[in-house]
């Protein structure tokens, strides 16, 4: 092998190497020095080194609480897509309806707009004075407005809203990609359509599905936006405590450390769960 | 078929008058046909022509826009497909990539009610039968191609099947593994008596393994009969031309015999048939001459000239120019191979020249 034949796998991983190295493990390397400098008042650090933000973290319930209720405001928000989404991708998975791509293309229509307006859109929606509040009184079915606005359903829904496409893409990958004869050979070997689905499509499509719970738990457990505009102070995950810390009380040195955690936390979550979805894999792999 | 027909009496699929169309398209064009029990009957015709639309509608994965399946004795086309009680092989297997080879062939036994200890006996059993003892707990995808061909093969007979339908289920396989594989399938087929459905459009195969062939093409049976029945008396010109090579040689009939028709092709030439009962002079027709029925040597009725040589050691196929026909020859070399360019006769026997009328079928 020549030198250039050697250079060349690196020249081509060069972007990418570059483009990490200085949008993720540099910052978080700087994360990780500022998470030992010390908070002297808001705005201000002093760069010596200290365990303090650290001790904070693990001593103080708060954090513990917030940490805890993100996690399960995220698998719950999780589990709830792919209840949602599994239908809609099976649907379009299986239609013989021949323009497929339309029904795809309307799946990412919400993400021309911005998500931010999306999650607003909400409020009129679930508001007090919103639509479903409005019908409801106008119906005479209640006297008082329900609250629906500034609870954790709603930002649960929200959070739904906008990743439930992302389930129902993973979802549709995979079962798109099992053969049909499969489902046939089920049939004539003596299964209903119903009995086919869970012994040939439900197992094969798992690896989609699984993806698709990760990625949703991932993604809702580091929003930030939802949970700030549809739910109250009791709703705030995770990312709501780490921007406060940071852009409220200016404490720089332990919002590095909040970072770190909620990184490190999904960081293992996703590494475990990785080593269970890699025998999924496995099956799926089977199947092409 | 007088031999098919004789050995088998009893009526096992019975197609009545069977149409499928999609819109304007007419996959298959009102089908019957009657295959006895325990025959091993061939669909044969080029892709398209409704060979697997018919294995479809038996298997119930396509329902027929006419006509009646009986399987049995039973009517079928009105019952869902998980209670018809067919075997089916598919092109690539279908083996479930999530279940051992076990599981997949119980899987029928299974949705059959049987024991579970009588499920092992008969799952042990058909492994036996397709000569893979040993490897239920194997992954279909730790099989080779060959492998997976007779897991498949097992798990649709294990159920015992009122038919089995195989839906090209060698074209998947190379060269030498699928000839082995038609070996294996007939003496399968063969122990265990089962009626089977045999769709291909690779006619080695078709006569090779088939007790019946049906040419198929668009959506119609054009012939069917024993494999020798319709290599050498195709009905129609479509099965003239898609069996084998022939050479179609269009002319009139000038006069007729002694049993015999010589007919004046259109370069002016003429060739001698046996003449069918409904041969008259001056009819318009087409002779159909196999090409190993053309011979090539010193003296014959017809003059040509060589045009291309292809030699295939025992045998050589030659492409000759008879006044403006193109014939082709596929001949064993006796003395000497003809090298391009040389004059030969060629003689053709009237028995190896079958007739067709203007509508492209056989004088009878």
């Amino acid at each position: 092998m020549s030198s250039a034949d050697r250079r060349r796998p690196w020249l081509l991983l060069a972007p990418a190497l570059v483009t990490l190295v200085v949008l993720m493990i540099l910052p978080i390397g700087i994360m990780t020095v500022f998470s030992f400098y010390q908070f002297e008042t808001a705005g201000v650090e002093k760069e010596v080194f200290t365990t303090e933000n650290w001790r904070e973290f693990f001593t103080d319930g708060f954090y513990h609480m917030f940490l805890w209720k993100t996690a399960r405001v995220a698998a719950i928000t999780a589990i709830l897509c792919a209840l949602l989404g599994y239908p809609p991708a099976y649907f379009i998975a299986m239609t013989g309806y021949k323009h497929k791509w339309l029904l795809l293309l309307l799946l990412i229509v919400p993400f021309w707009i911005s998500f931010t307006i999306r999650t607003f859109s909400w409020i009129h929606i679930l508001g007090e004075q919103g639509v479903i509040n409005v019908l409801l009184m106008k119906a005479g079915i209640i006297s008082e407005p329900l609250r629906m606005l500034y609870t954790e359903g709603a930002v649960i829904m929200g959070m739904i809203h906008f990743l439930l496409p992302y389930m129902i893409l993973n979802v549709y990958v995979s079962i798109e990609g099992i053969d049909r004869n499969l489902i046939s050979a089920a049939r004539t070997l003596g299964c209903t359509a119903g009995q086919a689905f869970y012994e040939v499509v439900l197992p094969l499509s798992l690896p989609g599905l699984m993806a698709g719970l990760l990625l949703c738990f991932v993604l809702a457990a580091g929003s930030y936006v939802t949970p700030e505009i549809l739910g109250s102070t009791r709703d705030a995950l995770f990312g709501n405590i780490i921007f406060d810390t940071i852009m409220g009380q200016l404490n720089w040195p332990l919002g590095s450390t909040l970072s770190l955690v909620l990184l490190v936390m999904l960081g293992v979550i996703a590494a475990i769960y990785s080593r269970y979805m890699g025998l999924s894999r496995v099956f799926k792999g089977l199947g092409a | 078929m007088k031999k098919a027909c004789a050995m088998t009496a009893e009526t096992a699929v019975q197609l009545r008058n069977v149409t499928l169309s999609y819109g304007e398209f007419v996959a298959v064009n009102n089908v019957s046909l009657s295959i006895g029990r325990g025959e091993f009957v061939t669909l044969l015709g080029p892709s398209g022509c409704g060979k697997t639309t018919i294995l479809r509608s038996i298997a119930g994965l396509v329902q027929p826009t006419g006509g009646e399946i009986e399987v049995a004795g039973r009517r079928i086309d009105n019952i869902p497909i998980h209670k018809r009680n067919i075997g089916l092989v598919f092109q690539n297997y279908a083996l479930f990539p999530h279940k051992s080879v076990f599981d997949n062939i119980a899987f029928g036994l299974k949705y059959r009610n049987v024991e579970k200890s009588v499920i092992a006996q008969k799952v042990k059993r058909a492994l036996d039968m397709v000569r893979l003892p040993g490897v239920e707990k194997k992954l279909p995808s730790e099989m080779s191609g060959g492998q997976q061909q007779r897991i498949a093969l097992a798990r649709a007979i294990v159920i015992e099947p009122d038919v089995l339908l195989l839906d090209e289920p060698l074209s998947a396989l190379d060269a030498n593994l699928r000839e082995e594989m038609r070996t294996e399938l007939k003496t399968i087929q063969r122990e265990v008596g089962i009626t089977t459905i045999f769709v291909t459009h690779d006619q080695e195969e078709a006569l090779a393994m088939s007790d019946r062939v049906v040419v198929m093409n668009k959506g119609v049976i054009e012939q069917q009969g024993s494999p020798e029945d319709v290599y050498r008396r195709p009905e129609t010109r479509f099965v003239a031309t898609f069996l084998g090579q022939s050479n179609l040689l269009p002319g009139r009939i000038a006069s007729v015999g002694n049993g015999l028709a010589t007919v004046s092709l259109d370069n002016g030439q003429q060739i001698e048939a046996a003449a069918p009962s409904a041969a008259k002079a001056g009819m318009a027709v087409t002779g159909v001459v196999r090409a190993q029925k053309v011979v090539v040597g010193k003296t014959g009725p017809i003059q040509g000239k060589i045009i291309s040589v292809s030699y295939l050691g025992g045998t050589a196929a030659y492409f000759i120019d008879a006044a403006g026909i193109r014939l082709q020859s596929i001949s064993t070399i006796e003395e000497r191979i003809w090298r391009e360019g040389e004059a030969v006769a060629i003689s053709i026997a009237p028995a190896d020249c079958q007739l067709l009328d203007e509508t492209g079928h056989r004088l009878q």
